[in-house]
């Protein structure tokens, strides 16, 4: 139980007190851009986790090994390519073995690799200085929290637009209206893991 | 004549007309993220500007040697080492503001303003040309981030001073006293104040007959370019 706890912080962390896009504002353009259908979202949002839960496997290794030959500073050059050469593979081995799986996840994929949340993820798990284990929760929670504001956002922008919005709001500043309302519900969640936790 | 004159257009169409944050959307991670105070916003306003220059002319001057079809991952190595330069510059000369941008400084490698303009105007232009384009581009960003800081920093910490006026005394908290809007340098703020200032750059836009700002979901995305035939369709609709 007391190994499971602080795991537990960090994945109730990273989705709800710390959510990535709400609190952190990384992956802000999906959760704009592919958020107006919830089917659509929630196909994103899952080939984000799973890029997101990857490429920390990856990259720890490689983190590793870098600090052992005292080249952190090429981290941003690596992680990058690492995480561009693993989304391409997953996409072609998704496309080869997994039609079904490639059908629902795969067109979002091209799209993960400039999405700072993933690159975003695997460097604050570096910051943090977080062990494997943590960091591998980190970035499921990371991803989860992706996945719960997507969807959440997705069914306001649903509603949204039978509605009647005042012509100068109409579009990108309305959107941006909703969402800081949903990230202002978001910090209703403070506090919470520390006094579960504590 | 001619060319000094496209030169000009290149330079100022990024400051408002095809602003990068406001017309365009691009690069809204930073701009919501670090732009809590003026200091940090122009920080990462000024680094991000110097990579997008410095890759816009190193990828303009190679664009005849990259091959078309590993473009992207050349230009990504491209910018991801300027980015590695201008991290150990900031930790070296500036070490308060590296704190202050944190993860989002190695994070402008995946700024999709930088990417979008090497695929949509360095690649296919002359190295001067280029040049400038980043630093109208990169004037665009900062003033974009820098309004957003300002706007933010002057209701949410009240700590703006215009010496001009009020002899230096803190704006806000000279009229309300110490009790700033906090809510504008939490993550709600951020989003409330940049949804204000799209409005507005709309209202500019529409006056002089352009479009608004939309945020083509796929379209503006630089990896665009990678997706497959079948990909695009799927995500046009």
């Amino acid at each position: 139980m007391s190994t499971l706890k602080p795991l537990l912080a960090i994945l109730l962390t990273a989705i709800l007190t710390q959510n990535f896009v709400l609190a952190k504002f990384l992956g802000i353009c999906p959760f704009l851009g592919v958020s107006k259908k919830t089917k659509t979202a929630t196909g994103m949002s899952l080939a984000v986790i799973f890029v997101m839960v990857l490429s920390t496997a990856v990259t720890f290794p490689i983190n590793n090994l870098l600090v052992k030959h005292n080249l952190e500073y090429l981290q941003t050059i690596v992680f990058i390519l690492v995480i561009a050469a693993l989304v391409q593979l997953v996409e072609i081995v998704l496309k080869k073995y997994m039609p079904p799986l490639y059908n629902s996840l795969g067109i979002y994929l091209p799209l993960i690799t400039t999405n700072c949340a993933v690159l975003g993820v695997v460097l604050l798990n570096i910051d943090n200085g977080y062990g494997f284990a943590q960091s591998m929760i980190n970035s499921l929670g990371a991803g989860i929290g992706f996945l719960v504001a997507m969807v959440m956002f997705s069914g306001v922008r649903e509603r949204m637009e039978s509605s009647d919005i005042p012509e100068s709001l109409k579009g990108l500043p309305i959107t941006l209206v909703a969402a800081a309302l949903v990230s202002m519900s978001f910090l209703g969640f403070a506090g919470l893991v520390e006094n579960i936790f504590a | 004549m001619a060319e000094k004159k496209s030169l000009m257009k290149e330079l100022t169409k990024g400051f408002l007309d095809e602003n990068p944050v406001l017309r365009l959307v691009l690069g809204t991670c930073p701009t919501l993220a670090v732009s809590t105070s003026v200091e940090s916003a122009i920080g990462m306003g000024l680094a991000a500007s110097i990579v997008l220059i410095c890759s816009n002319v190193v990828i303009s001057a190679l664009r005849k040697v990259i091959p078309s079809k590993v473009r992207i991952p050349a230009y990504i190595v491209v910018i991801a080492s300027f980015v590695t330069i201008v991290q150990m510059l900031v930790k070296a000369f500036a070490p308060s503001l590296d704190e202050q941008l944190g993860v989002y400084l190695p994070l402008i490698v995946v700024n999709c303003i930088i990417l979008g303009r090497a695929e949509a105007f360095a690649g296919k232009n002359s190295v001067l040309a280029s040049a400038v384009d980043g630093v109208g581009m990169g004037v665009g960003f900062t003033i974009a981030l820098f309004l957003m800081g300002f706007i933010r920093e002057f209701f949410g910490t009240g700590t703006i001073t215009i010496s001009l006026i009020n002899g230096g005394q803190p704006l806000w908290n000279s009229v309300f006293g110490e009790n700033p809007i906090l809510i504008f340098i939490l993550a709600p703020g951020g989003f409330f104040v940049f949804g204000m200032l799209i409005m507005l750059a709309n209202k500019i836009a529409e006056k002089k007959g352009k479009e608004k700002a939309q945020l083509h979901s796929c379209k503006a995305c630089p990896m665009f370019a990678t997706c497959t035939a079948q990909e695009k369709e799927e995500c046009d609709r």
